[in-house]
């Protein structure tokens, strides 16, 4: 018994010996998730109320533009390809089990442009863009070009964040097009490897079946996502702290917390379109 | 009249009080050097006054106005007649050496395309670097980089002159370059100046005037040789060692 009791206090004491207990931990992570919603919260007010105001660094947004489209569209596009050609190959065997397969180029075409297509495209971005942004602002955070820019006279976040983040915005809705028809050519060419499908047809079937209630919450919602992914990389990289360390972590974490708002904001924008449009 | 009046700053981070009633008065076209021990606060001291860093209590006054005071619009005004040369000189690294220069130059001053390459090529020139006008940061050496920092801090003009540790981290030979480069630009630009360094040969090379800045308070201010002449143990610490 006594001994017990003892061991119990030389438990306790390594416990305290190594930091605090779980439910410590717990505390301090929710404190620290609040924190840093709130920063980004209000990171996100800045922006809205910044971007309005001149002047508009238009030439700072068409270099990100190109710059981040360059970097991203190789890869969202052959995401898009290979996702295409899968889920037809998937789906096909079981539509024709229910003698459903001319409806194939329908289910492509609906799962691509309401769902499939913004979501990959939002987070192959998310991991090659919002990193890199955040990396980037990260490093310049820790080597004082950012404060270099500041005591120039010059807006930092104007120059650095709107520009980045309206680069975004604008680039998100055209990788998610290009992704979409990059998709449903890669299903196409799934189907035709196992049918005689012609071409015509198979565009025929996805124009006919797509209607403005998919095209239009489809590509709205790119835009917020868009957003997402230059707030919070821009957030992550622009509050870096801490050295190299700090780069890898506003990296990392511009990833991990995109990537998960955007499935986030997914789920309420899906339920949001099934409102406005019942059908 | 003193362009630059320090009064009563304090700045504490993590209950760590690293300025403490800080007070100090530079008179128009002079060099003020404030040496200090590394980690005393000496970097921070000069971001307070171009208001990077907000002080816990006191005020910076520039040219009369205090800082603390000024909207967002002001305070970029007030900034564009400084200029600061950081202690790892802080390169833009997306841009080339002459968008370094150019950054701020083309935002502020409507000039033509010709003139704008004039005026960089001219401050390249005066810090011997019109080589290297189209290198990278990346491919500069760290005596490089200060030399391109400081005309860069120069190009336009600026009135009030802050240098964070210029000489850190190079050479004995490279560090004196610097301060006699920093030296031959206060001669010709007469700018306002203060610079933080515990380098006692930059010291001796830019100085006017000197403070000592030791437990978060200025210890010791006037000429070089005044603080010689004093028995205080940190001044006659850095005399030793120069």
């Amino acid at each position: 018994m006594r001994q017990n009791v003892v061991a119990e206090g030389q438990t306790m004491r390594a416990e305290s010996r190594h930091g605090p207990s779980h439910g410590g931990r717990f505390v301090e992570f929710l404190a620290g998730t609040l924190e840093q919603a709130g920063s980004l919260a209000m990171f996100s007010a800045k922006f809205l109320l910044r971007v309005p105001v001149p002047p508009y660094e238009l030439g700072e947004v068409r270099r990100h533009l190109d710059e981040l489209g360059s970097r991203s569209l190789p890869l969202a596009g052959i995401t898009g390809f290979i996702v295409g050609l899968i889920l037809a190959m998937q789906t096909r065997p079981t539509l024709f089990r229910f003698g459903a397969d001319s409806f194939l180029p329908a289910m492509v075409a609906i799962s691509f442009v309401r769902e499939l297509g913004p979501v990959i495209t939002a987070l192959i971005v998310a991991g090659r863009v919002s990193s890199g942004i955040g990396a980037e602002l990260g490093s310049m955070r820790v080597t004082e070009q950012i404060d270099a820019i500041e005591v120039t006279g010059i807006d930092p976040f104007k120059f650095l964040v709107a520009t980045r983040v309206l680069a975004c915005i604008i680039l998100q809705p055209l990788l998610t097009a290009i992704v979409n028809a990059v998709g449903l050519f890669g299903s196409y060419v799934a189907v035709a490897i196992e049918s005689s499908m012609s071409w015509r047809l198979y565009w025929d079937s996805v124009v006919h079946s797509l209607t403005f209630a998919d095209l239009i919450p489809g590509l709205a919602k790119t835009t917020i996502f868009g957003f997402i992914i230059g707030i919070v990389g821009c957030h992550q990289g622009y509050n870096a702290r801490g050295g190299t360390e700090g780069v890898g972590r506003a990296s990392t974490s511009a990833v991990v917390l995109s990537s998960m708002l955007i499935i986030f904001a997914d789920m309420v924008l899906v339920k949001i379109t099934v409102l406005l449009w019942p059908s | 009249m003193a362009v630059v009046e320090l009064r009563n700053i304090s700045k504490s981070f993590n209950g760590h009080h690293v300025l403490q009633d800080v007070n100090l008065d530079v008179e128009e076209g002079t060099t003020v050097v404030i040496l200090g021990k590394s980690g005393v606060g000496k970097s921070v001291l000069l971001k307070v006054i171009i208001r990077l860093i907000t002080p816990d209590h006191g005020t910076v006054h520039i040219d009369g106005q205090d800082i603390g005071r000024l909207k967002t619009r002001g305070l970029q005004s007030l900034r564009r007649g400084m200029g600061y040369l950081f202690q790892g000189a802080a390169l833009y690294d997306s841009m080339s050496v002459r968008e370094n220069l150019a950054f701020s130059l083309q935002r502020f001053e409507q000039l033509e395309a010709e003139e704008l390459e004039y005026r960089i090529a001219a401050q390249l020139r005066l810090v011997g670097l019109l080589d290297a006008i189209d290198k990278m940061p990346s491919d500069l050496s760290g005596g490089m980089r200060k030399r391109v920092g400081l005309a860069r801090a120069l190009i336009t003009n600026p009135r009030i002159m802050l240098y964070d540790e210029p000489t850190t981290g190079l050479d004995p030979i490279t560090a004196r370059e610097i301060s006699t480069l920093i030296k031959s630009m206060q001669e010709r630009y007469r700018p306002t100046s203060i610079a933080v360094t515990h380098d006692m040969l930059c010291a001796r090379i830019i100085a006017d005037k000197a403070a000592i800045l030791n437990g978060g308070e200025l210890a010791r201010q006037g000429t070089l040789e005044s603080l010689q002449k004093t028995e205080d143990e940190i001044a006659q610490s850095f005399f030793a060692s120069a």
